[in-house]
């Protein structure tokens, strides 16, 4: 680790910090991006304006920071097939579990809930240990 | 404020900082979770940035009037019970997030930037939003 990817890690942070502050201030809502998104596509939802508006937002950054800022390196090796299989699980557990890495991981966390911590450290734990199993016998 | 714009301004605000922590890569957030490779801590300190962060403001925000008002009105009872939902559900997103290193966020991030396997990855999920929808119909 180098001193500018721990100054760039700590602002990152601090920037998705301020962004769920902004939507509790202003919306009352927690920033969690799974549940947010899957709200879109449900039809008893009457709330889908703020969502749409927040994923605009989402999606809109990278373009204004490529023409802005510069390169971002992104890069998935994973393969295609594996891509699906992964889509579904990500979909259908962040439903059933409620939250994700920033619905559970940032915003439960950062207000103390129980649940938020227990659903954190499996998610960290299950991926822990499919990154391992994948690296070291796939 | 608007409530779209304030949505808005959040989302952007989000994309900017996981694009400033590397989070909107794939490979690093797998290198992150390979703990007994040759393992890149980084990202536990965009996590503890956004927490002090979070933390710290909401301590504020909960304070202030306007909040307190906005609260009364809409009262919202967040479940406290860990049960066996919240712990398959957690399983099997931290399955998912392990195969492909994409959370939500970076993946519909993704679709911005080119890249074939996000818009895979982002249908999927939607097709697991859906399925969730139909196999637990709270409606």
């Amino acid at each position: 680790m180098t001193f500018l990817t721990v100054v760039s890690a700590l602002f990152g942070g601090i920037l998705i910090g301020l962004a769920a502050a902004i939507l509790l201030f202003f919306n009352n809502r927690t920033a969690g991006i799974s549940g947010i998104a899957a709200g879109l596509i449900k039809h008893w939802q009457q709330d889908r304006h703020w969502r749409l508006s927040f994923v605009i937002g989402l999606v809109i950054s990278a373009p204004l920071w490529r023409l802005l800022i510069g390169d971002i390196s992104i890069q998935i090796n994973t393969p295609l097939m594996i891509l699906v299989i992964a889509g579904l699980l990500v979909g259908y557990g962040t439903q059933l579990g409620g939250g994700c890495t920033s619905g559970h991981g940032i915003c439960g966390n950062a207000r103390l809930s129980p649940r938020s911590i227990a659903a954190t450290l499996t998610f960290m734990t299950t991926a822990g240990i499919t990154v391992y199993l994948v690296r070291h016998f796939v | 404020m608007n409530l779209n714009l304030s949505a808005f301004a959040s989302g952007l605000t989000f994309g900017l900082g996981l694009i400033v922590s590397q989070m909107i890569n794939p490979v690093k957030v797998l290198s992150f979770l390979d703990v007994t490779g040759n393992w890149d801590p980084s990202l536990a300190l965009v996590m503890a940035g956004a927490l002090l962060t979070l933390g710290l403001l909401q301590w504020l925000i909960k304070k202030s009037a306007r909040y307190r008002l906005a609260t009364n009105k809409t009262k919202r009872t967040l479940s406290k019970e860990i049960d066996a939902k919240l712990i398959t559900g957690a399983t099997l997103f931290g399955i998912g997030w392990g195969l492909s290193g994409l959370c939500p966020g970076p993946a519909l991030m993704g679709l911005t930037s080119g890249l074939s396997g996000s818009y895979v990855f982002v249908a999927a999920m939607f097709i697991g939003f859906l399925l969730f929808n139909i196999l637990h119909r709270k409606h």
